[in-house]
C-alpha cells in the first residue's frame, strides 16, 4: 500500500442556481487570452442538455476514457502504437464547431461611424478568422433548456435511458426536472489524458494529485484532448499547447480555495483532501462490473482517522498537518462517511475526484405541486420511489446507471430535510427518520451543518504546500527580499516599483491585503497592474 | 573546380551544419515553450485528415530513401548482391511514390492553409517562408528522381558523385569536385535542402525532432513532484530563462 494525498472537490447540486459566476471568474483568471477564447476550464451545463463541447458524453463517438478489453484496462481510443500513428491527424479531436466559434463585437463602430441616417451597430466578429459571423452556438447555448424540444433530446445521457422511457414520461421529465451541472477537470486518480499524452508532458502532482500540463514539454499532439472523456483539456490554438483546469494550484498552495469555489454564490463547493491507496488504483479502475466501480472507488479512499492509515501515510511522506487536514476533510465525509456525494461518470474508469451531491429539490418541487407536504419524510421517500425517471437520469450521470446509490443519497438528503424541520419548528425530533437511512441523529445534524450552514472553514480545508526548504534556498540567493516579493514589502534598490516583475497570483494577494489594511500610506506608484490581463493597448500606468 | 564550387559544396554544408546544430541547441534550451507542432486541426478536420498523414508518412519514407541513397555506399549494396539495376528500380519506384504522396500532401495542406479562413489567419510569416523552402526542396527532389531514373534525360547514378560528396562532408574530407560534376538538378536540390536545414531550427519544423517514441515504453500515468519552488507561481526571471 502506498498512500497518496489527493485534493478533491464536492459540489452540492441542490444549491446551484446556474448563475455561471464560477465560469466567469474562472475565465477571467485563466482563459481570457488569445488561443483559449473558446475554452472554459469551468462551465455550467443545464441538464438535460448536450453539454460542452456538444455531446461530449457520447463515448461511442468520442472514444474518451478507458475501457476493459479482455479484462485489461486500456484507453478506449486504442493502444500506444495506434495513437502514435494518429498523431498526424487525431481522428477524435473535436473541432472548434463542437465547442463554439468565439466572437467579439465591433464595438469600435459605435463611436467611429460617421454621422448618418442609421444607428451604427456592433456586428459580431469571429475571434478566429476576424470576419463577421453568425452566432449559432456557445458554451451554454442550451442553458435553462433553451431550444428544449429540439436540443435536449440529443443529450447523450437521455439517449441512453430513452429506451426505457415513454414519450409522455419523457416530456413530463423534461418539464419537471432540470438542474445545473458545474464542471471542472476531475483531477482523476487514473487520468486518461495523462495516459494518452505521447510527450509525457501531462502529469499528476505527487503531493496533491492535481493534473497539470508542462507547457515546456507539451508538443501539441492533441491526444489528451481526445483522451479525456470529460473533454476538459483544451488546445490553445495560438500557442499550440494543451491547457486545462489547474485546480487553481497557486491559490491552493497558500491555503486559498479555487477561484470557482471562492466566488460561488450558492456556496456549494467543498474542497479537501482524500487519502488513497495509489497501488490499488489500476485494479479498482479495472473492476469488471460498471456498477461496482463506485464502490471500488470508495474503497480506494482511506479513513484518515484509522491509526494504521495514519502511520503508513506518515511513512509515505505525507506531512502531519496534511494528515490533520485529511481528518477534517469535508469531501471525504460527504463521499465516504455520509455517502451523499457521487463521482461523475465512474464508467469512464478514470476515478474522477470531483464529486456531486445529486439534487433533491426537483423532487421536492414535483411533490409540492401535487399538493402534498413536500418535506414530510414519508412523502419524500415515497416520491423518490415513484419518480423513477429523474433517478435513472441521475444514475446515468453518477453511478453508471445503478439507481441504488442515487436513491440512497437522495433519501439521506430527504431525511435531513425532514428531521431538521422538526428541530427548527421546535417539535419533538424523530430519531426514526435518520434511522431509516442508517444514520444517527448526530450524523444527520453534522451533515446539516456541513450542507446547510456550510461555514467557509468547514467547506474549505486546504493544507498549505510545503516549501520551507525551497524558500530558504531562494532566500540565500537573496531574490525575495524586494518589493512585491513573497512576504516582503520593502522597496527594491531603485525605488518602490523597481526590482524584478511581480510573480502572478498569490504572492501579490498577501501583499495587497497588507496594503489594504495597513496604517502606513503606500505611494500610488507602488500599486501594480496585473500584467496577465493586459492586452497590449495603452500603458499599464493609465 | 572554382570558388563557387568551394562555396557551395564546402562552405555552405559546414555553415548549414553549424547553424543547424547550434540553432537546435539554442532553440531547445531557450524556447521549449515555442517547440510545438502548432496544429491547426482544431479549425478544420476534413482536409487535414487526408493531407497530413499523406504528407508526414510520405516525408518519412523520403527520409528513409535519403538515408539509403546518401549514407550507404554503393559497394555495400553491391556486395549484398543488389545489382545497380534492381537498386535503381527500387529507389525510383519507392522514391517516386513517396515523393508524389509528399507533394500531393503538402499541396493539399497549402491549399487548405490558403483557403480556410481560420487556418490562414493562424499562418505566420515564418510559416509562409518555411513552406516556400520546404516545397522547393520537395519539388526539386522529385525532379532529381526523374532525372536520376532516366525518365527525363539519360539517367544518372548519383551514388557515384552526390553520395560520396555527402559522406565526405561528415568525414571531414570534403570533395567538392564530386558535386561539381553532378547534373544541375542535383546541385540545385542539394542547395535547396541545405537552405531548408539552415532555417529549420527557427521554424515550426523543429517538431520533427520530438517524435514521441518514448511513449511506447513509459508507464501510462506520470507522477511528478511539485519541485522546489515557492508556493504560488514560479517567479518571473529576467530575459531568457533556463528551462527544465
Amino acid at each position: 500500500m502506498k498512500i497518496m494525498a489527493q485534493m478533491g472537490m464536492v459540489m452540492n447540486l441542490d444549491k446551484c442556481i446556474g448563475c455561471h459566476t464560477c465560469s466567469v471568474t474562472c475565465k477571467q483568471a485563466w482563459t481570457n487570452r488569445t488561443g483559449v477564447e473558446y475554452a472554459w476550464f469551468n462551465n455550467v451545463e443545464t441538464r438535460p442538455g448536450q453539454g460542452y463541447p456538444r455531446t461530449y458524453q457520447d463515448q461511442d463517438k468520442w472514444k474518451g476514457g478507458w475501457e476493459l478489453k479482455r479484462g485489461k484496462l486500456r484507453l478506449r481510443s486504442g493502444g500506444r502504437v495506434k495513437r502514435l500513428l494518429q498523431i498526424f491527424s487525431n481522428p477524435k479531436l473535436p473541432t472548434l464547431q463542437d465547442y463554439y466559434e468565439p466572437w467579439t463585437y465591433e464595438y469600435d463602430m459605435l463611436i467611429s461611424t460617421p454621422l448618418g441616417e442609421h444607428t451604427p451597430v456592433a456586428r459580431p466578429k469571429s475571434l478566429i478568422t476576424g470576419k463577421p459571423m453568425k452566432i449559432e452556438w456557445s458554451a451554454n447555448w442550451d442553458d435553462d433548456l433553451a431550444g428544449g424540444p429540439e436540443l435536449a433530446p440529443n443529450d447523450p445521457v437521455l439517449v441512453k435511458i430513452r429506451d426505457q422511457v415513454t414519450d409522455r414520461v419523457k416530456l413530463e421529465f423534461e418539464q419537471a426536472f432540470m438542474f445545473y451541472l458545474p464542471r471542472i477537470c476531475e483531477h482523476c486518480l487514473n487520468p486518461a489524458c495523462v495516459a494518452a499524452c505521447p510527450s509525457g508532458a501531462m502529469y499528476k502532482r505527487a503531493e496533491d494529485g492535481i493534473v497539470l500540463v508542462d507547457q515546456d514539454a507539451c508538443r501539441g499532439w492533441r491526444m489528451c484532448v481526445s483522451g479525456c472523456p470529460y473533454k476538459k483539456v483544451y488546445f490553445n490554438h495560438s500557442t499550440g499547447k494543451a491547457e486545462k483546469c489547474t485546480l487553481c494550484y497557486p491559490r491552493l498552495e497558500v491555503g486559498l480555495p479555487t477561484v470557482c469555489s471562492e466566488t460561488c454564490v450558492g456556496r456549494l463547493r467543498y474542497l479537501g483532501l482524500f487519502l488513497y491507496d495509489a497501488d490499488g488504483v489500476s485494479a479498482a479502475a479495472a473492476t469488471e462490473n460498471e456498477h461496482d466501480l463506485l464502490q471500488a472507488q470508495l474503497d480506494l479512499l482511506l479513513d484518515p482517522n484509522d491509526p494504521i492509515v495514519q502511520e503508513q501515510a506518515l511513512r509515505d511522506g505525507i506531512p502531519q498537518d496534511w494528515l490533520e487536514a485529511a481528518k477534517n476533510s469535508p469531501v471525504y465525509k460527504l463521499a465516504k462517511v455520509y455517502k451523499v456525494a457521487l463521482p461523475l461518470h465512474p464508467e469512464y474508469r478514470t476515478m474522477p475526484m470531483v464529486w456531486y451531491i445529486p439534487p433533491l429539490s426537483p423532487v421536492v418541487d414535483a411533490l409540492r405541486e401535487t399538493g402534498n407536504d413536500a418535506e414530510e419524510a414519508g412523502n419524500l421517500f415515497g416520491a423518490l420511489e415513484a419518480l423513477r425517471i429523474p433517478i435513472e437520469y441521475l444514475a446515468e450521470l453518477f453511478t453508471a446507471g445503478d439507481t441504488a446509490p442515487v436513491s440512497r443519497s437522495l433519501k439521506t438528503l430527504a431525511a435531513m430535510r425532514s428531521y431538521m424541520r422538526d428541530v427548527n419548528l421546535g417539535r419533538e425530533p424523530r430519531p426514526e427518520i435518520p434511522a431509516a437511512v442508517g444514520m444517527s441523529e448526530e450524523m444527520i445534524y453534522n451533515l446539516y451543518r456541513l450542507l446547510a450552514i456550510a461555514k467557509y472553514e468547514d467547506r474549505y480545508v486546504i493544507p498549505k504546500a510545503h516549501a520551507e526548504t525551497a524558500r530558504d534556498l531562494e532566500e540565500l540567493a537573496c531574490s525575495l527580499d524586494v518589493s512585491g516579493g513573497p512576504g516582503q514589502y520593502k522597496p527594491g534598490p531603485f525605488g518602490a516599483a523597481s526590482s524584478r516583475p511581480v510573480p502572478v497570483a498569490v504572492e501579490t494577494f498577501h501583499a495587497l491585503k497588507v496594503r489594504q489594511t495597513t496604517e502606513v500610506l503606500i505611494p500610488l506608484d507602488a500599486v501594480r497592474m496585473n500584467l496577465k490581463n493586459w492586452h497590449g493597448n495603452g500603458t499599464t500606468n493609465d | 573546380m572554382n570558388s563557387t564550387d568551394i562555396l557551395l559544396w564546402v562552405a555552405l554544408p559546414y555553415l548549414t551544419i553549424a547553424v543547424f546544430v547550434t540553432g537546435m541547441f539554442w532553440r531547445y534550451k531557450y524556447d521549449k515553450f515555442g517547440w510545438t507542432t502548432r496544429s491547426s486541426q482544431l479549425y478544420e478536420r476534413k482536409v487535414i485528415r487526408i493531407a497530413s498523414p499523406l504528407f508526414h508518412l510520405g516525408i518519412l519514407a523520403v527520409l528513409g530513401g535519403h538515408i539509403m541513397g546518401l549514407l550507404i555506399p554503393e559497394n555495400w549494396t553491391d556486395s549484398a548482391g543488389l545489382s545497380e539495376d534492381s537498386y535503381h528500380l527500387m529507389a525510383v519506384g519507392l522514391g517516386a511514390v513517396s515523393g508524389a504522396c509528399t507533394l500531393f500532401g503538402i499541396s493539399l495542406l497549402i491549399y487548405r492553409r490558403r483557403t480556410n479562413g481560420a487556418v490562414f489567419a493562424a499562418t505566420s510569416k515564418n510559416d509562409k517562408t518555411m513552406y516556400i523552402f520546404l516545397t522547393a526542396a520537395i519539388c526539386l527532389g522529385l525532379v532529381t528522381t526523374l532525372v536520376g531514373s532516366g525518365i527525363i534525360g539519360d539517367g544518372y547514378n548519383y551514388r557515384e558523385t552526390v553520395s560520396p560528396w555527402f559522406r565526405s562532408i561528415f568525414l571531414m574530407n570534403p570533395q567538392p569536385n564530386l558535386m561539381a560534376e553532378a547534373p544541375f538538378s542535383f546541385q540545385i536540390h542539394a542547395v535547396a535542402g541545405m537552405l531548408l536545414f539552415l532555417i529549420w531550427p527557427f521554424t515550426r519544423l523543429v517538431h520533427a525532432f520530438s517524435a514521441p517514441v518514448q511513449y511506447l515504453f513509459r508507464p501510462y500515468v506520470v507522477y511528478r513532484e511539485r519541485g522546489p519552488h515557492d508556493p504560488g507561481s514560479r517567479p518571473v526571471k529576467r530575459g531568457w530563462e533556463r528551462v527544465g
